[in-house]
């Protein structure tokens, strides 16, 4: 049946199963309450029109249907922790089980954010602890931990450069963004009111410094700059962006979702970036997916500092830390307490798991992998730009697309072969884009196997191009119709014979 | 594909004719893939040249309509807000709005048909 073999997936029994509301039978339940041991209350009387005692349609199973409900929906999951997740510009990495266990002690598990200060000292010691490597990561000045993810990050970042430019008399108009950006980048930028003025790339692939220098006026706010780029390349001169920013008063943001690239290697600090945001969900190894919970720290230069969120981690007169609210100039809360906690705990275990050398390593193997995926599919997949690789590779679909096989029936027949699939059609700039980064998780047998099956799909192309068409064609359900999912979706559950 | 000689376009992937009706070409809706929303100004709303007067959604991304000349809109394509389809069906007749043209010499700034095409298997060569 299968044109070609994998070495990695096999067959496996995969049960079906439906909606845990439809296995429901009135009267099942998987808990007995203990005699009531206390005077009972009048609900009615308590609650008035608040009452309700019909819950609708809430599922009544046992509690082995509700373990097996939830086991075999797990077995249709894909994880990084079953193979590799090379969607790109996401860093897929593997989450160091030393995180859970840290995260997971009971002293740091049970702590309350509304608990006293004078209490919480070990949390906010994590806090700035964390604070101080991440500054000394980037080589910026300040920071706030508070935005939950990175396009949260990318707001707060750009209300501190709104904030800044009002102080000075003209909040200006614009925001430039590179036409290989993040698609978040211009929707944060109208977000907060700035129109949005695109910036073409060279034919290397970089920011067309001349296009810059001609667009760069006193309307322009800020650049916001992903380094490397979306098409995993180091923008060289980068330094020369930024003194035309700084130049005209702007300034430069950096998108740090591809900090996987730079961290213990180069500071984004010291080429010149005034803001920018980390994904600890992804360069520091936290849960990305699944709900995560994200987290997008932003880190600014001093210019930047009075502008960041309330409130601010600062150590009092009498040594201990605690949060300081009266900040006037400050864009305000952009998060309930602190942040997402939890994801501080495990990023500083990460980088102390690690230490300065092991970060390096983790950059320069991150680095090395996605080379190694490079070459090995050079001349199988078309390379649109040659410039050297960082942390991703970007392939297109050119020579494929001849016998009418697109980046996204590439990538659904690759789940066939075990993978989760790349990242499609994304960056913009390149037409039938394969984006990969297989992060400094992947041993090398790993990778191997991600090679061998890009290429047998290349000949599967050149073979038996229906066949690809088709794809997938091991998984329990074909190829959904993701057209008619967003032209007609159906956004709920209702229950048969029932109008609702 | 070749590109009806009735109308003028833009290097942004749109068309429009010389009465102001205004639509994307066959390339853009082709390099989109299936389009799911279309998003499109008010009549009586000022669109001006070079700038964005909508946007269109398709399973791949969201991407900006740029205005060709500056005018009023006067009408605008309903149909296409419950079959977006129509455009990836027939994006030379799936019209988008229809405006008053402001300044009609506008018109010659933009690329005929066959520059159009020349543009994009330029574009499609990178």
């Amino acid at each position: 049946m299968t044109k070609h073999m994998t070495r990695k997936a096999t067959r496996h029994i995969s049960q079906n199963e439906g909606l845990i509301f439809e296995k429901s039978s009135p009267g099942k339940a998987a808990w007995k309450l203990p005699p009531l041991d206390v005077p009972e209350v009048d609900t009615a009387k308590l609650l008035g029109k608040q009452e309700r005692k019909d819950l609708g349609d809430m599922p009544e199973v046992s509690e082995i249907e509700i373990i097996r409900h939830f086991t075999r929906l797990s077995t249709w999951n894909y994880a990084i922790d079953l193979g590799m997740y090379p969607l790109g510009s996401c860093t897929m990495k593997y989450n160091p089980r030393v995180n859970e266990f840290v995260a997971r002690i009971e002293g740091l598990a049970n702590g309350h954010p509304y608990q006293a200060e004078k209490i919480s000292q070990g949390a906010l010691r994590i806090i700035r602890t964390l604070s101080d490597c991440l500054l000394e990561i980037t080589g910026m000045d300040a920071i706030t931990l508070q935005p939950a993810a990175g396009a949260q990050g990318e707001l707060t970042g750009l209300l501190m450069v709104r904030a800044y430019h009002q102080s000075k008399g003209n909040a200006r108009k614009k925001i430039l963004i590179p036409d290989s950006a993040h698609g978040t980048n211009p929707a944060t930028a109208a977000t907060v009111g700035y129109a949005v003025e695109n910036l073409k790339s060279n034919e290397r692939g970089m920011v067309d410094v001349a296009a810059l220098a001609a667009q760069m006026n006193e309307d322009v706010a800020a650049l916001m700059v992903t380094n490397p780029n979306t098409l995993g390349v180091f923008e060289q001169e980068i330094a020369k962006i930024a003194e035309l920013m700084h130049a005209k008063g702007g300034l430069l943001y950096m998108d740090g979702a591809n900090m996987n690239a730079l961290v213990a290697k180069a500071r984004p600090g010291d080429f010149g970036v005034d803001v920018m945001h980390l994904n600890l969900h992804k360069t520091f190894s936290t849960p990305h997916g699944g709900g995560g919970p994200g987290s997008g720290p932003v880190a600014v230069k001093k210019v930047l500092a009075p502008f960041l969120p309330t409130p601010v981690l600062i150590t009092k007169p009498d040594g201990t830390l605690g949060f300081e609210y009266n900040c006037p100039q400050s864009v305000g809360r952009v998060r309930a307490f602190y942040g997402n906690f939890g994801m501080f705990i495990r990023a500083l275990a990460y980088i102390f798991a690690n230490g300065p050398d092991g970060l390096r390593q983790t950059t320069e193997d991150a680095v090395l992998n996605a080379n190694y995926i490079r070459k090995g599919l050079e001349g199988v997949y078309d390379l649109p730009y040659s410039t050297p690789s960082m942390h991703e590779v970007v392939f297109s679909d050119r020579l494929q697309s001849k016998k009418g096989v697109k980046t996204m029936d590439l990538a659904k027949r690759l789940i066939d072969y075990g993978f989760h699939p790349y990242t499609t059609a994304f960056p913009l700039i390149v037409p039938g884009a394969l984006m990969i980064e297989p992060t400094e998780s992947e041993p090398k047998e790993e990778l191997d196997l991600f090679i061998e099956a890009m290429k047998s799909i290349a000949e599967e192309v050149e073979e038996d191009p229906q066949y690809v068409l088709d794809a997938p064609h091991n998984t329990r359900i074909s190829r959904l119709d993701e057209t008619a999912a967003a032209r007609k979706p159906v956004l709920r559950w209702k229950p048969e014979g029932k109008a609702v | 594909m070749s590109y009806p000689s009735d109308r003028k376009y833009t290097k942004e992937h749109e068309w429009i004719t010389a009465d102001g009706t205004i639509g994307i070409t066959h390339h853009a809706q082709d390099s989109l893939g299936d389009i799911v929303f279309v998003e499109l100004p008010k009549v009586g709303a000022e669109i001006t040249a070079g700038k964005t007067f909508g946007t269109v959604e398709s399973v791949k991304a969201v991407s900006d309509l740029y205005a060709p000349v500056s005018g009023t809109v006067t009408a605008t394509n309903e149909a296409l807000a419950t079959a977006p389809e129509q455009v990836n069906k027939d994006a030379h007749g799936a019209w988008m709005v229809k405006i008053n043209l402001k300044n009609p010499a506008e018109l010659n700034a933009l690329l005929s048909a066959a520059d159009y095409e020349k543009f994009v298997s330029e574009e499609a060569g990178h």
